[in-house]
């Protein structure tokens, strides 16, 4: 699988696929898209990488193992949850919002985003270690 | 509020014991063996108050549903008790650090001894009968890890195994008698359950109810029938049989009946069952011991021995037959973990626990033979040790006894003899005569292993010598605290001459003919052998073989390990019992049959139905797996035509990811070979087109039923309360967060699944080259 | 539509129920991918169909247009995809190991349980 065609197309694709997939999650919430979809991108978008220039490049671009990844989305939405009963007495997972302004408009951070960032994460762990593992299989 | 931090001390000590020894190393041990040590000198100082009368209490709620409180009482009995807990702890600690040095799991030893020390002080300490209960499991497991210390050696997990099957079975019983008699009493809070005596001896389930409790009490101190478990615990290293079955665990049993007797004693079940079942237990625990030659097993009958004449005693329930099994109790925990600690000073320098291995030890371990000796003239009961009150107190209880009075004393007098014959053999034996060892070498060893056992057997003369200062107002207390308090039975170094003191006379000199002719009587004592095969014994490996054989039978009709036979099953059961009830209820779907088909959504259905098709009976493999994608793709155009773009991108990246998946894993795997009977493959078809059908009729039936949508709340909700406007995703990731919490975990356990099959056993392949 | 995708369920899950009582590994998987499939169909159809109105809030507005489609199956099925998806992987896993200690990929092999 060393063709031409493939990774020189897959350096430009990477790059894009990333960016959709997080454009993917952060209009998740207004729009059709979210932590599954973006997460799922994100993976895809990988394998794509390890099937046109092979594992070891896919790992080293990815830059962390995936389990990290997994591990850290879990906590991401562990995380988000702890909020509400930490700092507001409420049950665990309540959604809690915060706005500011910056440059005229408007915006609202909450723990939903959290999540779903969480989400993200480790569903694109999670497929790239089934990927990976499976493609580092010795004939 | 100490007695629940005594409790609880324990067991956050032994979670973190790994920490302790990583910041201390060698002086770990200072912490293990000062946290016995100080609740022990906590008992002492709550001592004063307790013996005068004035128990210490404590409690909380903790599941009143379940009328569960975590309450606790110091009185006389738990106070005793506790002293021995804390105080033999101390010295098994410490001993155990250097017996057990460079042992590889020395510190899992250390984590469960203080846990199980912890769990022995509730169950003294707890003042509700569940909470009894909970600790009672609490030691039955943390004994049972300590027994099998040594897991890789079978024998170490049969016995623990055993012991714990045995124990448990009675603790099952247990349960249920001990909810009955907080029904009875009205209460499950002991110190008023203990009050109620007449209500309960009067209650219609009184019978049944002590019966199940003694049956746990009896099963746990190794009352016949149930005492054949405790020799073989002496698979556990030495430090845990010194703890375990001298001081603590077995007497567990002692305990609970000694607690229970003001509201259950005094009946003629009570006094009949504990009579019998102790006084067989004593003769047979004795007489056994005689007959074994390994050091350790000694020991270990006369303790089943010593718990039967405990619980014989207490089951006389006079203040004097009390007094004495208190006494004993005391005695028996210092004199037998001293002589248990001494075998395994033995064990350790000639390398076997062998009677006819060694002997003249004196000259070269003289500090261990002193020990020895120590502990030996308490068990034999010469004045002025503990053991001798014990024994004194005894008799005199049996002499003073109603009924039976003969019948008792005699067996007490056998056993005493045999007794006294044990003291010898496990003391003379090994220590005097002409020096003969087993290898080269021997020694006394270092100050650590010798301490405790010489503590121990100090204390068992300043307690028989010196009553006032400790022992004395202890068994008085002890005796108080149920209702058998006695200014004229106490612990004295002398009681003047009387029949009594001839019969112990008569015992000693007949336990001096034992040793004497110890040999003979071994084999005298083994002409019984064939009682094992009949025994109790044989009885627990009959059920356990028996049980193994009929579940392996029964799993093998069952469950004959054949998936596609399993699938058969569960496929045709479930689409005919459907059907049939379909027939029954005449619940047909109603066919609406305008076909609002746009011509597209025809076309994407017949590619799904062309995919399955072409994936189920295509020979090539990747012509299966691409009909897959096109079914996926299809279904993904089914979601976009039908309002839900989250699902449809989920799903085409799924069937990409899928069948690159299937690529992956058929790269390994050879091209479809294997072939199933025409025959088959029609039944197979047939159940399969049942099912097909039976779906899409729920299908039908399901949309064509008008509901009332539960998912109102969410579309009012989603924008103002969520701040999102795909609903979809507000449901996902705030509405129902905690769903999603728990699928991404199944999704994460997946992978790691994954990961764990495929790289996991490449590295054993590698260490099986290697 | 309802009739004709009632149809569709049908014939998925009859083609998985039929693969999956195949010999080969390999069948039983396609089998249970198709199973996937079809349960998340039930799900979606049965809930009931709608053209063209995914339940997405308007700007402006505070609730989606009243005949929207339902979200709640929705949300239900899209966690079942990405888990049954994550399944399918672990299984295929599985029968990869079992073949390659076995070496044998007919699922009547497996009777043996101690494949070490």
């Amino acid at each position: 699988m060393r063709g031409l065609i493939l990774p020189t197309a897959t350096t430009w694709l990477l790059p894009v696929l990333l960016l959709f997939s997080i454009f993917l999650l952060l209009r998740g919430h207004n729009e059709p898209g979210g932590g599954f979809a973006g997460g799922l991108v994100a993976a895809a978008a990988f394998v794509l990488l390890s099937i046109a220039s092979g594992v070891g490049e896919a790992r080293r671009v990815l830059w962390v193992d995936p389990r990290s990844l997994i591990g850290t989305g879990l906590l991401l939405m562990l995380l988000a949850g702890i909020v509400a009963p930490i700092f507001y007495g409420d049950p665990f997972l309540t959604a809690h919002w915060w706005s500011f302004s910056l440059g005229g408009n408007s915006f609202s951070v909450g723990t939903p985003l959290l999540f779903d960032i969480g989400v993200y994460l480790a569903v694109a762990g999670t497929i790239l270690l089934i990927a990976f593992s499976l493609e580092e299989e010795p004939a | 509020m100490v007695l629940p931090i005594a409790v609880v001390s324990g067991f956050v000590l032994a979670l973190l014991v790994p920490l302790v020894r990583r910041l201390l190393g060698r002086y770990a041990i200072v912490v293990f063996v000062a946290t016995p040590a100080l609740l022990a000198g906590l008992f002492v100082s709550l001592a004063p108050g307790v013996i005068d009368g004035e128990p210490v209490r404590w409690a909380t709620e903790w599941v009143p549903q379940l009328r569960l409180a975590f309450a606790f009482s110091l009185d006389g009995l738990s106070l005793l008790f506790c002293l021995l807990i804390t105080g033999v702890g101390v010295a098994v600690i410490l001993y155990a650090e250097h017996y057990l040095h460079g042992h590889p799991e020395l510190d899992r030893f250390h984590a469960l001894a203080q846990a199980f020390m912890a769990s022995m002080l509730g169950l003294v300490l707890a003042d509700n009968l569940l909470l009894v209960l909970v600790f009672w499991g609490l030691t039955g497991v943390t004994s049972y890890l300590l027994i099998g210390f040594e897991h890789t050696i079978g024998t170490s997990r049969l016995s623990a195994q055993q012991a714990l099957i045995v124990t448990v079975s009675g603790e099952l019983a247990m349960i249920a008698g001990l909810v009955l008699l907080g029904f009875a009493a009205g209460s499950f809070r002991i110190s008023e359950v203990l009050t109620e005596g007449q209500l309960i001896r009067a209650d219609a389930s009184y019978g049944l109810l002590t019966f199940l409790i003694l049956l746990g009490a009896l099963a746990k101190s190794a009352q016949f029938p149930f005492h054949f478990w405790l020799p073989n615990a002496m698979a556990a290293p030495t430090p845990v049989s010194a703890y375990l079955h001298s001081a603590t665990m077995v007497t567990a049993g002692v305990y609970l009946v000694s607690r229970l007797t003001p509201a259950l004693g005094g009946t003629e079940l009570w006094t009949i069952v504990l009579t019998v079942s102790g006084g067989l237990t004593m003769l047979i625990g004795n007489i056994l011991a005689l007959r074994q030659h390994d050091l350790k097993l000694v020991l270990a009958y006369s303790t089943v021995g010593a718990l039967g004449t405990m619980v014989l005693l207490v089951g006389l329930g006079s203040e004097a037959a009390f007094a004495g099994a208190m006494a004993l109790l005391l005695a028996h925990a210092l004199y037998k973990a001293g002589l248990f600690l001494v075998t395994g000073i033995i064990d350790h320098e000639m390398g076997t626990r062998e009677l006819d291995r060694f002997s003249g030890l004196a000259r070269i371990m003289p500090i261990t033979a002193v020990a020895a000796a120590l502990g030996a003239l308490s068990m034999a009961g010469i004045p002025p040790m503990i053991g001798f009150a014990a024994k004194e107190l005894g008799l005199k209880a049996a002499l003073d006894a109603d009924a039976s009075t003969v019948l008792v004393t005699a067996a007490l007098v056998v056993a005493g003899a045999a007794t006294v014959g044990v003291a010898a053999i496990a003391s003379l034996g090994p220590f005097s005569g002409s020096l003969k060892t087993a290898r080269d070498g021997g020694h006394d060893p270092g100050w650590a292993m010798w301490l405790g056992p010489i503590a121990l057997g100090l204390l068992g003369v300043a307690a028989g010598l010196l009553p006032a200062l400790g022992s004395g107002p202890l068994v008085a207390a002890a005796g108080e605290a149920i209702g058998a308090a006695s200014d004229k039975y106490t612990v004295e170094p002398w009681y003047g001459v009387d029949l009594a003191l001839a019969l112990s006379l008569l015992s000693i000199a007949a336990g001096v003919v034992v040793f004497w002719r110890r040999l003979r009587v071994r084999e005298l004592v083994a002409r019984f052998d064939n009682g094992y095969r009949i025994g109790p014994e044989k009885g627990y490996v009959l059920l356990e073989v028996g049980m193994l054989n009929w579940t392996k039978r029964l799993t093998a009709v069952m469950q004959n390990g054949r998936l596609r036979l399993y699938l058969l099953t569960v496929v045709s059961t479930l689409v005919g019992l459907v059907w049939l009830i379909v027939f029954a209820a005449g619940a047909i779907p109603p066919l609406e049959l305008e076909l609002d088909v746009y011509p597209w959504e025809a076309l994407i259905a017949a590619l799904i139905v062309g995919g399955a098709a072409v994936a189920v009976t295509s020979r090539s493999r990747l012509g299966a797996v691409t009909a897959l994608g096109a079914v996926g793709y299809g279904i993904a155009s089914i979601y976009v035509l039908f309002s839900a773009p989250d699902l449809a991108i989920a799903q085409i990246l799924v069937e990409t990811l899928t069948v690159l998946l299937f690529v992956l894993v058929f790269y390994h795997m050879p091209r479809f070979g294997v072939e199933t009977s025409q025959g088959s493959k029609l039944r197979d078809a047939a159940i399969a087109i049942a099912a097909g059908v039976l779906m899409a009729g729920f299908v039908l039936i399901a949309a064509g039923t008008p509901t009332e949508s539960i998912s109102d709340w969410f579309l009012d909700n989603s924008q103002p309360l969520a701040k999102g406007q795909n609903v979809v995703n507000t449901i996902i990731v705030d509405f129902r967060s905690l769903d999603t919490l728990g699928e991404v975990f199944v999704l994460a356990v997946a992978g790691f699944g994954v990961f764990a099959l495929l790289k996991l056993r490449a590295r054993r392949r590698e260490e099986g080259d290697a | 539509m309802t009739l004709l995708l009632a149809i569709v369920v049908g014939v998925l899950f009859a083609s998985a129920v039929y693969l999956m009582l195949r010999r080969s590994v390999l069948k039983l998987a396609l089998g249970l991918s198709l199973l996937a499939n079809a349960a998340n169909l039930v799900i979606f159809v049965a809930a009931g169909l709608t053209r063209g109105q995914p339940p997405l809030v308007p700007e402006g507005s505070t609730t989606p247009p009243p005949d929207a489609a339902d979200p709640l199956p929705q949300a239900m099925v899209l966690t079942a995809i990405v888990i049954s998806f994550a399944v399918l992987a672990f299984t295929l896993t599985l029968m990869h190991r079992v073949y390659q200690e076995g070496g044998s990929d007919d699922v009547d092999d497996l009777s043996e349980a101690d494949i070490q």
